[in-house]
C-alpha cells in the first residue's frame, strides 16, 4: 500500500468502515430480537468496497445500490438514524417505512436507491449517466451490483449503452464470490469478471476488494476518467461476505461454503488489514482509535434509540406517496 | 463430378432458391397479395445456406423476423411458406403466424420470432434438452447485429458456455438494425469479439463467401457434436433491400448499396463455379428455370388455397382445445 | 385412503418426486436449487435423488424461462422455479410473447409442457419487490393457464396435473402457506386443471377465493356461523381455465357473491368473475357483487402499513354483512 491519501481521509475511511460493521452487527441483533421484520442482507466483510468506492465521490455524485446496501448508503453519507428507523419500519425512516432494508434511497445524498431485483440497478445508472451528459455537469455515477448480477441481461445492455455514449458511470461489482448459494465459478463463463469489459471496449480491472486503499485508488482513477468524458469503467472488487446471504441463511452459508474457506477469508478482514496498516504508518494510535470507537458506538446507539422511539407510520399512510 | 462439386452446386441452387423466393415475395407484397410486413434476406443467402448445409434434419434452428432464407435452407416447404405469407389455411401456421412466425417442428425449425433476440433463450433450452436426452444433435440460433446488444444474448451465451451446450450462435451482421448502424449501436468493432466475455471461440467471417461461412459452421458443428460447447460466428454481410418492404432507407446512400452489389454472394459463387468449370451457362439457366417453376407452382398453390374459417381464430391456443364457443363466450 | 398430514412444501416435493420417477423428461431448473434446496427448502432431497435433473442456473431469468420453453419444445417437461413471482417481470418477453403465443402463432404445431412455478403474496415484510400477487396479468394473457391452490392436497394433485399438461402453466403458491398442513392421501391421485372445489358448503352467500384468501374465507365463515350466517366457500384452485360451472352453480344457490383475492382489486381477477356473473346470471343476484383485495399500491415494508394494504378475515366479514344488508354487531 502506498501512502498517497492524506491521513485525515484515512481516518475518516477507517471510521466509516467501523461504522458500517457496527451498524450491521447492531441490525442483526435487532433482527434477532424481532424488532426488524422481513430480512436483512448484511455486508460484513465487504466494508472496504463501500468505503473505497464512495470516498472519491462528491455528495452530488450518484450511487445506485443493491439488496446488500447498508454499507454503501453509509459510505455515501446517509444518516444512520433515518437508516435504522427505516429498518425498523418507522415513519422517520428514509422511506417512511415503506421500503425497509432492501429499498433505502436518499435522493438528496445522491443515493438513487437500493433494489430488490438483482441487476435492476444497472439501467438506472445508465439513465443517471445520460442525464448528467445532457445537463452537462461533471457528476459521476457509482453503480454497485453483485457477482450474481453479472449474468443478467441488464448488465449487457447497460454496459454497451454506457460504452457507446461514453457515460460517466463506474460499474462496481461487489464480487463476494457467491450469489446466494451459487459460487461464481459455476455461474460465470469467464474467470475474471473484468474480462467482460473487453466485450464493451471499456477498461476493466479485477482488484483486491478487501484492500480499501487499492479500491480507493482504482476508483479515483475511474472517477477521473468519467468526469473528463472518457467514459465508463468496470471495477471487479473481489471480496467475501462473512455473514450468510441474509439473516435466514443457516450457519452463515455453511450449506454451500466450507468452513476452511470461510475462516481463510475472515483472516483477510478488510478492517483488520486497514487497522494494521494505519498503525504501521503511525496514522492511527491507540488513543485516536479509542476516540473513533467511542464516537461510532455513540452514533449507532443514538440511531437505534431514535429508531426505537420513533412512531410507526399510520396505517392509512399506506395509500400515500403513490403519485406526485 | 467430384463430391465437393455436387455439394457446391447444391449450395448454389439453395441460394438461388432463396433469392428467387424473396424476390417473388417482394413482388407479391407490392401487388398487395401479402398482408402485413415483410423482411427480405436478399444479399444474405450465403449465411443461411452456408450454415444450414452443415446441419442434419433433426438439428434445431431458431430464426428471426428475417427468416425465410433459414427456413428454406433447413428444408422448409415453399408451398406452405407462400401459403403462410398469404394467410391461407394451408400455410405452416394455418395463417396464424405470417412471415415473421414460420415454424416447422418436424424439421427442427423452432420458429421465427417477431421479438429481436427472442431466439436466444429458446436455443439454450433446445441445447439443454439435447444434453439431457444425450443425443448428438446441435442447435443453431440465427440473430442480427441489433440483437447482439440485447440482454438475452448475454444470458444465453453465458449459460450455453457454463453448461457447454451444443449451440452455434450465428450473427448475421448486415450492418444495420432497422435504421441504426452497427457502429453506432455497438461498443465493439465486431460481434465475434464478445465471445471473449463468455470464454468461447468466436469467429468473424466474410458472410458473403459461402464456402467461408460453411467452413466455419462445419468446425463449430463438429465442436458442438463432440460436447465441446458453443461457438459464436459472425457472418459479415449486407442486406440489399430495405429493412422491410417499403422502407424509404434514409439512413444509407444509394452508392453504399451499389458497392455491396459487387459483393453479392450469389454472383460471387456463380463466378467461382464458372471459373472452376463446375457450372456453365446452360446449367445455370436450367437451375434458375427449375427453381422458378417450382416457386410459381408454390405461389399458385398458395393463391388457390382457402383462407381459414374465421372461427379457426379461436383454435390452437391450448393442447386440449377449449371449445371455441366457450372461448368466445369468455373472450 | 391412507391420509398423512403434510405441509404444502412437503406435498409439492412429493409431487415432484413422483413425477420425476414416472417420467424421465421431467427436470427442475432455477436459481439456488441444489445446495439450498430452493429458497424455501421446497426441493430438499430432490437434487440427491435425481442427479443432473435439478439444475442450478446463474441469475438470468430471461434465459431460465426461455430455456424452459426451448426444452419443452424439444421433448422435455421442464419445471421452472422463479424464486419469487416478482421476478416474472425479468422474463416477461419469454412468458408473454414466447411461451404463451408459440403454440397458437405456429398454428398448433407445438406442445408446451412447461410449468413456471413461483411463490407470490405478501405478509412477510418482504417489501415491494418480493411480495406481489401478479396472477391477473397472466390470466389476461391468452395461451397461459394459471393455478393457485391453497391446501397440500390440492397442491400435490395440481402440481402433478400441471407437469403432465401439454400447455404452459403459471403456478403460484403463496409464501405464507408453505408450512401450513393438511391431509394428503398416500395413494396416487391427480386434480384436474380447471376445477374449483367447495371447501365449505353454505346457503347465504358464495365467497369465491383462491390461494391464501381461502384460509381467511374459512375463518370468516366460522365466525359468521356463530351469527347464523351460512357462507359457502368456493376455492377456485385453478384460475384459468376458470371453472364457470362451479361458480354458476353456487351463485344460483346463494344469490349473493363476494370475491376475494390478495392482489389489488383494480383489474384483479375478481373484476372478471364479477363481470361474468352479472352478464350471465344477473337475474339470480339478490345483491351487488362485492370484491375484496389489496389497495392499489406497491406492498409497503412496515408491518402496520402492510397489514393495512392486504386484505384479511375482517374485510371479508365486513363485506358479507354489507352484502346481506345487515348491521355488524
Ligand atoms: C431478478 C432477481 N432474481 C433473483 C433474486 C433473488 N436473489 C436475491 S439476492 C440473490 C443473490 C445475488 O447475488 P449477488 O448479485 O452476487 O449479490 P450478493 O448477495 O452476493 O451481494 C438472489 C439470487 C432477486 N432478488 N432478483
Ligand atoms: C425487442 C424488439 N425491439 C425492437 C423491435 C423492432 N425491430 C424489428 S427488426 C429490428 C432491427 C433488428 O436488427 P438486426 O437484429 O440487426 O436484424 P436485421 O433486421 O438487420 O436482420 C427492430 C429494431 C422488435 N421487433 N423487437
Ligand atoms: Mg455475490
Ligand atoms: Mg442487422
Amino acid at each position: 500500500m502506498v501512502h498517497s491519501i492524506d491521513p485525515t481521509l484515512h481516518l475518516k475511511m477507517y471510521e466509516q468502515m467501523i461504522t458500517i460493521r457496527s451498524f450491521e452487527e447492531r441490525a442483526i441483533e435487532l433482527f434477532e430480537h424481532n424488532l426488524i421484520r422481513g430480512n436483512i442482507h448484511p455486508c460484513i466483510g465487504q466494508e472496504a468496497v463501500s468505503v473505497g468506492v464512495c470516498s472519491p465521490l462528491r455528495r452530488e455524485d450518484y450511487m445506485v445500490n443493491t439488496h446488500r446496501g447498508h454499507g454503501n448508503c453509509i459510505a455515501k453519507g446517509a444518516d444512520l438514524k433515518r437508516m435504522m428507523a427505516e429498518l425498523l419500519g418507522k415513519s422517520t425512516g428514509y422511506c417512511k417505512g415503506k421500503g425497509g432494508s432492501m429499498h433505502i434511497a436518499d435522493f438528496e445524498g445522491g443515493n438513487l436507491g437500493a433494489n430488490g431485483i438483482v441487476g435492476a440497478g444497472l439501467p438506472i445508472a445508465v439513465g443517471a449517466g445520460i442525464s448528467i451528459q445532457i445537463r452537462g455537469t461533471d457528476q459521476v455515477v457509482a453503480c454497485f451490483f453483485g457477482d450474481g448480477a453479472v449474468n443478467q441481461g441488464t448488465f449487457h445492455e447497460s454496459l454497451n449503452m454506457a460504452a457507446i455514449w461514453k457515460l460517466p458511470v463506474i460499474f462496481v461489482c461487489e464480487n463476494n464470490q457467491y450469489a446466494l448459494s451459487t459460487p461464481i465459478r459455476e455461474a460465470i463463463s469467464v474467470s475474471r469478471i473484468s474480462d467482460r469489459a473487453l466485450a464493451y471496449g471499456i477498461p476493466g480491472m479485477t482488484i483486491d476488494g478487501n484492500d480499501v486503499i487499492e479500491v480507493y485508488k482504482q476508483m479515483k482513477e475511474a472517477v477521473e476518467r468519467a468526469r473528463t468524458g472518457k467514459g465508463p469503467t468496470l471495477l471487479d472488487c473481489v471480496t467475501y461476505r462473512f455473514f450468510g446471504h441474509f439473516t435466514g441463511d443457516p450457519g452463515r452459508g455453511i450449506t454451500y461454503r466450507s468452513r476452511e474457506e470461510m475462516e481463510e477469508w475472515m483472516g483477510r478482514c478488510p478492517i483488520k488489514r486497514f487497522r494494521e496498516y494505519l498503525f504501521r504508518e503511525k496514522i492511527l494510535t491507540e488513543e485516536t482509535e479509542k476516540g473513533i470507537l467511542a464516537k461510532v458506538k455513540t452514533s449507532i446507539e443514538e440511531a437505534v434509540q431514535f429508531a426505537m422511539e420513533s412512531p410507526f407510520p399510520l396505517p392509512e399512510e399506506a395509500t400515500q406517496d403513490l403519485f406526485y | 463430378m467430384k463430391e465437393d462439386h455436387q455439394i457446391w452446386l447444391e449450395l448454389y441452387r439453395m441460394m438461388v432458391k432463396i433469392r428467387r423466393f424473396e424476390t417473388l415475395t417482394g413482388e407479391l407484397f407490392a401487388a398487395g397479395k401479402i398482408p402485413g410486413f415483410i423482411h427480405l434476406s436478399i444479399g444474405q443467402e450465403a449465411s443461411s445456406v452456408g450454415v444450414c448445409s452443415t446441419l442434419r434434419p433433426e438439428d434445431y434452428i431458431t430464426t428471426t423476423h428475417r427468416g425465410h432464407g433459414h427456413v428454406i435452407a433447413k428444408g422448409g416447404d415453399v408451398k406452405r411458406m407462400f401459403a403462410e405469407l398469404m394467410g391461407r389455411s394451408t400455410g405452416y401456421c394455418k395463417g396464424k403466424g405470417g412471415s415473421m412466425h414460420i415454424a416447422d417442428f418436424s424439421l427442427g425449425i423452432l420458429g421465427a420470432n417477431g421479438v429481436v433476440a427472442g431466439g436466444f433463450p429458446i436455443i439454450v433450452g433446445a441445447g439443454l434438452s439435447i444434453k439431457l436426452r444425450g443425443t448428438d444433435q446441435v442447435a443453431v440460433c440465427f440473430f442480427g447485429d441489433g440483437a447482439s446488444n440485447r440482454g438475452p444474448f448475454h444470458e444465453a451465451l453465458n449459460m450455453a458456455s457454463i453448461w457447454k451446450l451444443p449451440i452455434l450462435f450465428v450473427c448475421e451482421n448486415n450492418q444495420f438494425a432497422s435504421t441504426t448502424s452497427f457502429h453506432y449501436s455497438t461498443s465493439v468493432k465486431s460481434v465475434a469479439q464478445r465471445s471473449i466475455a463468455y470464454g468461447i471461440p468466436g469467429r468473424s467471417v466474410d458472410g458473403n463467401d459461402i464456402l467461408e461461412v460453411r467452413e466455419a459452421a462445419l468446425e463449430a458443428v463438429e465442436r458442438a457434436r463432440k460436447g465441446e460447447g458453443p461457438t459464436l460466428i459472425e457472418n459479415r454481410t449486407y442486406r440489399l433491400r430495405g429493412h422491410f418492404e417499403g422502407d424509404p432507407q434514409r439512413y444509407r446512400t444509394k452508392e453504399e448499396v451499389e458497392n455491396f452489389l459487387e459483393k453479392d454472394p450469389i454472383k460471387r459463387f456463380q463466378e467461382f463455379l464458372k471459373n472452376e468449370k463446375i457450372l456453365n451457362e446452360e446449367m445455370d439457366r436450367q437451375i434458375w428455370q427449375a427453381i422458378d417453376s417450382e416457386l410459381t407452382d408454390a405461389i399458385r398453390f398458395a393463391e388457390k388455397s382457402p383462407y381459414p374459417q374465421p372461427m379457426e381464430a379461436l383454435r390452437d391456443l391450448y393442447a386440449e382445445d377449449v371449445d371455441p364457443l366457450f372461448q368466445r363466450s369468455l373472450a | 385412503m391412507n391420509l398423512r398430514e403434510l405441509t404444502n412444501t412437503e406435498a409439492m416435493a412429493e409431487a415432484l418426486r413422483e413425477e420425476m420417477i414416472r417420467d424421465p423428461s421431467v427436470f427442475i431448473i432455477g436459481e439456488d436449487l441444489v445446495a439450498h434446496g430452493g429458497i424455501f427448502g421446497q426441493f430438499i432431497g430432490l437434487p440427491q435423488a435425481f442427479p443432473g435433473r435439478v439444475i442450478d442456473t446463474p441469475i438470468s431469468e430471461t434465459a431460465i424461462v426461455g430455456a424452459g420453453l426451448g426444452a419443452a419444445l424439444t421433448g422435455m417437461r421442464p419445471f421452472v422455479d422463479l424464486h419469487f413471482a416478482d421476478f416474472t417481470t425479468c422474463a416477461m418477453d419469454e412468458i408473454v410473447n414466447q411461451v404463451a403465443k408459440i403454440r397458437y402463432m405456429f398454428g398448433g404445431q407445438a406442445k408446451i409442457p412447461l410449468v413456471i412455478w413461483a411463490p407470490d403474496g405478501a405478509g412477510l415484510s418482504a417489501a415491494a419487490h418480493h411480495s406481489q400477487s401478479l396472477e391477473a396479468w397472466f390470466i389476461h394473457t391468452p395461451g397461459l393457464k394459471v393455478v393457485s391452490p391453497c391446501f397440500p392436497y390440492d397442491v400435490k394433485g395440481l402440481i402433478k396435473a400441471s407437469i403432465r399438461s401439454d400447455d404452459p402453466i403459471i403456478f403460484f403458491m403463496h409464501k405464507k402457506i408453505f408450512s401450513s398442513k393438511g391431509p394428503v392421501p398416500a395413494e396416487e391421485y391427480l386434480i384436474p386443471l380447471g376445477k374449483a372445489e367447495i371447501k365449505r358448503k353454505g346457503k347465504d352467500v358464495t365467497l369465491i377465493a383462491y390461494s391464501i384468501m381461502v384460509l381467511h374465507a374459512l375463518e370468516a365463515a366460522k365466525e359468521l356461523e356463530k351469527e347464523g350466517i351460512d357462507v359457502e366457500v368456493l376455492d377456485l384452485r385453478t384460475l384459468w381455465p376458470m371453472d364457470w360451472e362451479s361458480i354458476a352453480e353456487s351463485v344460483t344457490k346463494t344469490h349473493r357473491v363476494l370475491i376475494a383475492h390478495e392482489a389489488c382489486v383494480t383489474c384483479g381477477f375478481g373484476a372478471e368473475i364479477s363481470a361474468r356473473i352479472q352478464e350471465e346470471l344477473f337475474d339470480e343476484l339478490d345483491a351487488p357483487i362485492l370484491r375484496v383485495g389489496a389497495y392499489r399500491v406497491p406492498i409497503p415494508f412496515s408491518p402496520p402499513l402492510e397489514r393495512f394494504v392486504i386484505p384479511g378475515k375482517e374485510s371479508l366479514i365486513k363485506s358479507i354483512y354489507k352484502i346481506l344488508g345487515k348491521e355488524m354487531n
